[in-house]
């Protein structure tokens, strides 16, 4: 028999000392965040009893109309902060494009995006209640502000990635500013403008369920309501409902995007 | 044929081509896509319910909300804060870290090429839509009400919304996986655990890690926020200076809370030029 003892994969230290170190960290933070193992079993026999209360859901017709109330001021918040957002965010991601404009504009409409991407739309939101008062405005206003943080920057970089020969071109020809934006800007980066306008709809449908629970309107509203007061069957609809809405946002979405390739 | 469609001094009877950069399909698709976003647009303007006597006093409420955080309460800070912030971290790192292991076998049932059935991968994209349509904040609403107020709430809450995301990247990154490593493994007469660890794994791998380093960067924000419902971290302290009306508290948190979230976009920038 022969001494070497071939392996075709040799074990690699390094990466097992990581994945060890990994392991440790877990433990620890196990331990920082006070989990135990009686505290998880505990949890899963009250889990138990959440649940059976869940179901069945509740289709009664007075929460049946409770829900499309606030699906339909949802699906308001969220067409309405798409719209606005992308108003608001063409400009601001041309102003952020480094190849088109002088560096000192670029760099502060950067800080500008980089400001409304940095808070969670729920904390604009509580922001955002305090000034205009309970009710979906404040939910569109807090949405607005996550859409521009998004699409903006992504504008900035399709157009930062465009060809800069087309604008060339159509600068010879003794083209203004804004006749080169619509004619050498715009045709190079709209199917990719309208695709993150589709995506971001998407999202916005998705956060808009949530915003309800800082008192910025819709769905989220209704479920927060009903979760105070143990309505949990209710809860329960509302969660099948809001995945529903955003199974069928994702496909139109994506058809969205597809037509527009 | 129409007279424009002679070409000027050709040969009697040669036509011009006629380009059209859409299908007719296409066009009407995209008219359609307009006309039926701009209905919803009017819509929506016209229906949603604003109070305007809410709106008179806006600006004020605005300049008196920033006036009220200024000066910030820096004595919030040995309170509550910092021991919140040290929870919020280790909430989205833990929390992503249960995704990953969670996500793994859901994006390997989601993968076509991986688990060749029809039921398994309708499930598996099943799981992962349902897991990405439930916010995080409404998660954490949901393990609250099981496991009771705490970061244990909210790293599930994390992990449970994270899934999602991180399945449908990774049964992406799988279902883009070259065949010729797999063929051969098979070919060998390697273990269905084998061809996984060393045909699928190493090809994956980068995207894995990158789409990890992504999420925990979304998840340090999201855990921020998480509190609010009372799921622990630095949210708690916002919402216990939210309910207090001490604006002062409030505005140190929402200034910790922006310096983390820059400081997470900056380190994660940093790892991802530097090693993926």
């Amino acid at each position: 028999m022969s001494a070497v003892k071939r392996q075709a994969f040799a074990p690699n230290w390094i990466a097992r000392g990581l994945w060890l170190a990994l392991f440790v960290y877990v433990v620890y933070a196990l331990g920082i965040l006070d989990v135990s193992w009686d505290r998880f079993v505990r949890g899963l026999d009250n889990g138990a009893r959440f649940l059976g209360r869940m179901f069945p859901p509740d289709f009664g017709a007075k929460k049946l109309d409770l829900l499309w109330e606030g699906m339909v001021e949802s699906f308001q918040i969220a067409v309405l902060s798409t719209a606005a957002g992308v108003i608001l965010s063409l400009p601001l991601g041309l102003l952020a494009a480094r190849n088109l404009m002088p560096a000192w504009v670029a760099w502060s409409a950067r800080g500008i995006i980089a400001l409304c991407r940095s808070f969670h739309p729920v904390i604009t939101a509580i922001l955002f209640v305090k000034a205009v008062g309970f009710g979906a405005l404040a939910g569109v206003l807090a949405l607005i502000l996550a859409s521009m943080g998004f699409i903006s920057k992504l504008f900035a970089e399709a157009i930062e990635e465009m060809s800069l020969k087309q604008v060339e071109a159509v600068r010879a020809t003794g083209a203004g500013f804004f006749n080169v934006l619509i004619m050498g800007v715009l045709p190079q980066v709209n199917a990719r403008a309208i695709g993150f306008c589709a995506y971001q709809l998407d999202s916005n449908l998705r956060n808009s369920t949530m915003v309800g629970i800082v008192g910025g309107g819709g769905i989220g509203a209704a479920l927060f309501t009903a979760y105070q007061r143990f309505d949990y069957d209710f809860v329960l609809t509302i969660l099948l409902a809001i995945i529903a809405v955003i199974m069928v946002s994702e496909v139109v979405s994506g058809q969205l995007r597809k037509a527009f390739q | 044929m129409t007279p424009s469609d002679r070409l000027p001094g050709g040969v009697a009877g040669s036509t011009v081509r006629r380009w059209v950069r859409f299908t007719p399909g296409q066009r009407i698709g995209r008219t359609l896509a307009y006309l039926i976003s701009m209905i919803a647009i009017v819509w929506s303007v016209r229906t949603i319910e604003v109070i305007p006597e809410f709106l008179y006093d806006a600006p004020e409420q605005a300049v008196d909300l920033f006036r009220r955080m200024w000066p910030i309460d820096w004595s919030f800070w040995h309170k509550m804060v910092a021991e919140a912030l040290v929870e919020t971290f280790h909430t989205a790192t833990l929390g992503t870290l249960i995704a990953l292991v969670l996500a793994i076998p859901v994006a390997l049932l989601a993968a076509r090429n991986v688990t060749p059935s029809v039921g398994l991968n309708l499930l598996a994209k099943f799981i992962l839509v349902a897991s990405r349509s439930v916010n995080s904040l409404i998660w954490a609403l949901l393990f609250v009400a099981v496991f009771g107020p705490g970061a244990l709430a909210g790293t599930l809450a994390i992990a449970f919304r994270s899934i999602g995301f991180v399945g449908k990247l990774l049964a992406e990154a799988l279902e883009e996986t070259p065949v010729g490593p797999i063929e051969a493994l098979t070919a060998a007469g390697a273990p269905r655990g084998s061809i996984l660890l060393e045909g699928y794994w190493p090809q994956i791998e980068p995207s894995f890690w990158s789409v990890a380093l992504f999420r925990w960067d979304i998840n340090v924000r999201e855990s921020a926020v998480l509190g609010l419902v009372g799921a622990g971290g630095i949210g708690v302290a916002l919402d216990t200076g939210l309910n207090n009306l001490y604006w002062d508290q409030v505005g140190l948190c929402l200034l910790v809370i922006f310096v983390v979230v820059i400081a997470t976009e900056i380190a994660t920038s940093t790892i991802r030029s530097r090693i993926i």
